[in-house]
This record gives C-alpha cells, structure tokens and sequence, in this order.
C-alpha cells in the first residue's frame, strides 16, 4: 500500500512535474516574446529538483510504490546529473533560441518533461515503469525535434524517429511481455530470482531478452538501430541536438543497467556476446562513416555511436568495476557532447546554422579562446590524455581486459585511432586554415562563462578523474 | 459448450477481420473492419470475464478512436495507386525477410521450450466477484505509480500535438505593437524619382 513516506521519496520526480505544469500555464499568459520568465521557471525548477535529490540521498535502496519505484546510489547520482546538465543545456538552448529568433515555451516545457520521463526511467524497479519512462521521454523529444514545423528536414527527422521510435517501443514490449509470460513478475529483483530459478527455460528467456536488447540498443542508438541518429542530429535544431545529445544517452544507460543488470544478470553470458557484437559494429560503423561527412553535427552522429559502443564495452565486462566504468563513461560522453554543440550554438548567427566543416576554418584567428576550448572538446572526444574523455576511454578498456576481454579491447583502441582522424581534422581546420568567410561569432556572457567553464572542466576533472570514479563506484557497489 | 461455440465463432471473425485490414484495398473498409476486428476481441474478453475491459474496448476504441480515424480517413486524399507503388518492386525483398523470420521464430517456438499442454482453466469466480472492483484497486495501489506516470504520457501527447498544429489564426487583425515598434523606415518608405516635367494644363 503507498504511504506518505512512498511520496517523500519520490518529491523530485513529483516537484518536476508540478513545475512543468505550472511553467506551461504561465508561458501561455506571458507577453514577452523573448519568453524569459519561462526560462528562468525551467532552471529554478532543475535547481530545486538536484537540491531535493540531494536532500533525500541516504545511500540506501529504498523500493517504493509496490517494488514500481527505487531511489538508490545510482538513481540518485544519475538525477542529479541530469540535473545539472539540465540547467547547462538549458542556457545554451536560450542562447540559441533567442539567436533563431524563435523562442519557443514548449521547448523548455518539453525538455522538462523528457527529464521527468529519464527520472521515471533512472529510478524505474519494474518493467512497467522502465516502459512509462521510456514513452514519457521519448514522446518529448520526438515533439522536439518536430517543433520547427517549417523546416522540411527536421520534419523528415522527427518523422524517422517516431516511426522508428515506436517499433523499438513495440520491441521493448514484447520483450517484456515474454520475459513476464515465463516468470510471472514485471519486478526486476523478483525477475532477477525466478531467472535463477528457471535455468531450464533458458532458450526461451533469451528468446525474449532479445526484444528488450533491441529497445535498449535503439534508444542509445547502437549500430545497427543507428538509422535514426544522423538525420535526428542533422535535421532537428542545435538547441535539439544539444538536447537529443546528451541527457537522454544517461537515461538510456541507467535503463541498460536496470534491464541487463538488475533484471536480467543470470543471463549475462548471452548478452555479453550479443552486446560485443553491437559494441564493435557501432565502433567500427560510427568511426569510419564519420570520416566521410562534411557537416559537423553529422559528424558527432556518427561520433555518438562510436562513443556508445565505447560505453557498452563497460557494461559487457560484467563487473560492478566496469558498469561503474561505462556510468562513467556516459557522465564523461554527455560533457563533451554538450561543449561540442555549444561552440556550434555559439558560432551560429541567425538563419545560420554554422554547421559544416568550412564554417569553423580559421576559428583560432578569430576567437582564440574558443577555438582552444573547441580544441579541449576534440582532444577529449578522440581520448588523448590527460582530458576526461582519455580516462573514460581508459578505465573502461581497463575493466574489459580484467575481464578477459582482450581482442574486444584491441578493436576499441583499433578504431579509436581511426576516430582520431575527424576529430583532429576539426582542430587542424581551426588552426591552420584561413577562413572562408569572415563570420563573426558573439554570444552572452553568460553562455561564455558557461562553455567556458564546460571545456575546462574537461580538464580540471581529467586531472583527478579518481572524484568522478569514486562516485561512480559509489553509485554501483 | 456453448461457450466453445461462442469462442470459436468471435474468434474466427477475428481472424478474419484482422486478415481484411491488411489487404483490403479501400482504406475506409479497412478501418471498419478494425472496428469489427475491436468488436469481436471485446466478446471474447467479455467470455473471460473480463467486462470492464471488454467495455472499455468498445467504448474507448469504437466509439471515439475509430469514428475519429473514419473521419481523417474520409478527409485524407489517399492516392492508393501511388502507395502500392513499391509493392511489387520490394515483394522480393519482403518475402526473404519474412521468411527469414519465420524460420527463426519458428525455431525457438517448435524447439519444445514453449510448453504446449493447457494451463488449467483458472478458478471460476466467486459470487459477488467483480472485475471492474479489482481493477480499481489494482490501479490505484500496486500500480498508482505507473498509473500516474501514463497520465503524464497523456498530458505530454496533448501538449505536443497542440505545439505542433497550431497556428496562429490568420483572420485576426489584431495590432502587434512589438513589431510596430521594431519597424524600419526602409520597409515601409518607398522614395520614388519622378522626373519632373512642365506644368501643361495652363494656357494649354
């Protein structure tokens, strides 16, 4: 039965969704076209939500709401990051908005909503709410994308989403549905045990283990459920992508986690061999299609897969070490995504995207300290030591190789170098070539400061990268 | 006995009717007999002793949904000469696909893993027994969390589809002082040179 103590514990979640609501009457009655009350609701309401994660943080699993509802380490840290990259995203997304002449409330509304759905997901304890979450985030981001309804190619993208989006869901469920045929429980510790207690079946829960994989790999976008990630990226606005991104990749691993890991660990053999396949296919397909493209946020498409297959490298060595590893992974991929497609916001102007690879010719001359920031991102992204992205990439091949994983590791390292290439390609454009046109980039100051401090960052937390794994080990264990 | 029959008979109107929206060529019958494909699981839930959901299809989904789908479908120009374009051009590749799964279902499902025999026939209930009563409760205490999450789903739904249809209502003539003011002399100044000429009408 729920009690009063089961609400408490879920007050974030709850203070979320009362302020989207609120924000959503309040932008409709607002005058201002620049819609900055509705901003400044959107971070009050992220800030109170990281605050009253904290606050309930105790370090213990606590199962609410009939088993449907936990808050443990790794739901807590999770929020609270998302939070925090919520509040990042936001600012750059105003930033742009308000470049584009194009503010929209629903953006912010929306955004608030997909994070709510990446809560519900985080913190899911039974399939049914890994579901929900899964529904409630991806129906936001699907509106999102869409929103610039004159645009003929983020409809196209919205379109492949959805359509895509819901057979994925489909898949899910049907998974799920086995999985609950043969155990009789949608919760994921009771699944977990009758699991234990049902090896004769095991065809038969592998059988349905494959449809929730299927789910999984879409929504992180692993090769090959990749199709939707390059035109999603392309197509939909910066401020999208910017979204799209990077919190979602953080939900998407705490849904592994729970499903694989939670739910499904008896069967970890046979879900290690398929993952290994899906990791080294992404790698492999993200790293070297990447070379090719002429258009940045393509370009960091197809850089995204390569990256999630890096992450589920962690999740296949099967330790509580290497989930820990990929959970930091994932902290590490989100950063850096969000300061790649903030130097692309920053750079835009109106009614230009600044998109392709020529735009950002001779950036150094123009903008030195942006362009080195730029550079911080392309280092990291590409794994050179001693940036974050380098200890992310390392911590994980570490647990993988414990593992008895080598040849797997060697192919990660293999076409990391070959990523290599695009990434440092963007910072020899930057400083070595002249630029083509004279294009003169501004933003706010405050959305400098932040992008700022989002590059360094990246190499401040490089140099103690033991802080971040300590709480991500703290998250796991 | 005739519970059998019953079963048998919806059953395989179901069956059938299911068959038909998929290769009925007219989309308007295909969307009636989505409606009877509905009407029949209904009675068949409704054989299980499940009214409220049996109910709840018929309401729900013939009433509202599917009269709504008429109605778009009605509206809709659907060209379907131009939709079945592709079909004979990817019927090749189709079939392999299908195929391929099939086999592979097939495989796993044939294998003996799924068992065959009948579950035993569930208890009858008991007088006074309610499925709409138990599904309440069932609703709004083992599953309120995820109940309420789907009406945030709903609410979500709502606010996207508002905030992409929208549009601003074109008949309004109202004045947008924030533009009025952001106006320039340039747009709406338009200085012509007009070559001047004699003064003709006098003395003319």
């Amino acid at each position: 039965m729920v009690q009063l103590s089961d609400i408490v514990v879920l007050l974030p979640e709850i203070n979320l969704l009362i302020f989207a609501c609120a924000i959503l009457v309040v932008d409709t009655f607002t005058q201002d076209p620049a819609r900055r009350i509705t901003y400044l609701l959107s971070q009050i309401a992220l800030l109170v939500t990281i605050g009253l994660v904290f606050f309930l943080h105790t370090g213990a699993s606590i199962y609410v709401f009939n088993g449907t509802f936990v808050s443990d380490p790794m739901s807590s840290a999770l929020k609270a990051m998302i939070g925090i990259y919520g509040v990042v995203i936001f600012l750059y997304s105003f930033e742009y908005l308000n470049k584009q002449d194009w503010v929209k409330g629903e953006y912010f509304v929306l955004g608030l909503f997909a994070m709510l759905g990446m809560m519900v997901l985080i913190s899911a304890a039974s399939m049914i709410t890994v579901y929900l979450g899964l529904e409630l985030l991806s129906l936001s981001l699907y509106a999102m994308v869409a929103m610039q309804r004159d645009s003929a190619s983020a409809s196209e993208a919205a379109m492949k989403y959805f359509v895509l989006g819901a057979l994925a869901s489909g898949m899910l469920l049907y998974g799920i549905s086995i999985l609950y045929g043969i155990t009789g429980t949608f919760q994921l510790q009771e699944l977990n045990q009758q699991i234990q207690m049902h090896t004769g079946q095991n065809a038969l829960l592998v059988f349905g283990m494959i449809f929730v994989i299927v789910g999984i790999a879409f929504k992180l976008g692993a090769v090959p459920f990749h199709m939707w990630v390059p035109d999603v990226y392309e197509g939909a606005p910066t401020a999208v992508t910017l979204f799209v991104s990077s919190v979602p990749k953080i939900a998407a691993f705490a849904m592994a986690i729970r499903l694989l890991v939670n739910g499904l660990e008896p069967l970890m053999q046979d879900w290690q061999l398929i993952l290994i396949i899906l990791a080294v296919v992404s790698m492999a397909i993200g790293n070297i299609t990447a070379i090719a493209q002429t258009n940045i946020k393509r370009m960091l498409a197809y850089s995204t897969i390569a990256h999630i297959g890096f992450l589920l490298l962690g999740i296949i060595a099967g330790s509580h070490l290497g989930y820990a590893a990929s959970m930091f992974y994932v902290i590490t991929y989100a950063l850096m995504s969000m300061g790649a497609f903030g130097i692309i916001i920053f750079l835009s102007q109106k009614n230009f995207e600044s998109d392709n690879l020529d735009d950002i010719k001779g950036l150094s001359d123009r903008n030195p300290w942006f362009a080195f920031i730029m550079l911080i991102l392309m280092f990291s992204l590409s794994g050179v030591p001693p940036f974050l992205g380098f200890w992310a990439k390392w911590f994980v091949l570490k647990e993988l190789i414990a593992s008895g994983y080598v040849w797997v590791a060697a192919a990660a390292v293999f076409f990391s170098i070959i990523g290599a290439y695009y990434y440092l390609r963007i910072v020899k454009l930057m400083y070595f070539d002249k630029p083509e046109r004279p294009v003169l980039a501004g933003a706010s100051a405050q959305m400098q400061v932040v992008l700022s401090l989002n590059g360094i960052a990246l190499l401040v937390i490089g140099m103690f990268p033991g802080l971040l794994m300590a709480l991500c080990l703290s998250a796991l264990l | 006995m005739v519970e059998l029959v019953v079963f048998y008979f919806f059953g395989a109107v179901l069956v059938i009717s299911a068959s038909m929206v998929v290769t009925i060529r007219n989309p308007v019958f295909a969307a009636l007999f989505l409606v009877l494909c509905f009407f029949s699981s209904a009675a068949i839930w409704l054989l299980m002793q499940a009214e409220f959901l049996a109910i709840a299809l018929v309401l729900v989904y013939v009433g509202a949904v599917m009269v709504l789908f008429l109605f778009v479908v009605m509206m809709l120009d659907i060209n379907i000469a131009r939709i079945r374009e592709g079909f004979v051009r990817f019927l090749p590749f189709g079939v392999i696909v299908a195929l391929l799964m099939l086999i592979a279902i097939s495989l796993i499902v044939g294998s003996g893993y799924f068992e065959m025999k009948m579950p035993a026939a569930p208890a009858s209930a008991v007088s006074g027994y309610s499925n709409t009563t138990e599904l309440g409760k069932a609703l709004f205490s083992n599953y309120l969390y995820p109940f309420e999450v789907a009406g945030v789903i709903l609410l979500v739904a709502i606010i996207a589809a508002i905030s992409l249809t929208m549009r601003k209502p074109r008949s309004s003539k109202a004045q947008q002082p924030s533009l009025q003011v952001k106006v320039k002399k340039g747009e709406r100044l338009k200085v012509l040179h007009v070559k001047a000429e004699p003064k003709q009408d006098q003395g003319g």
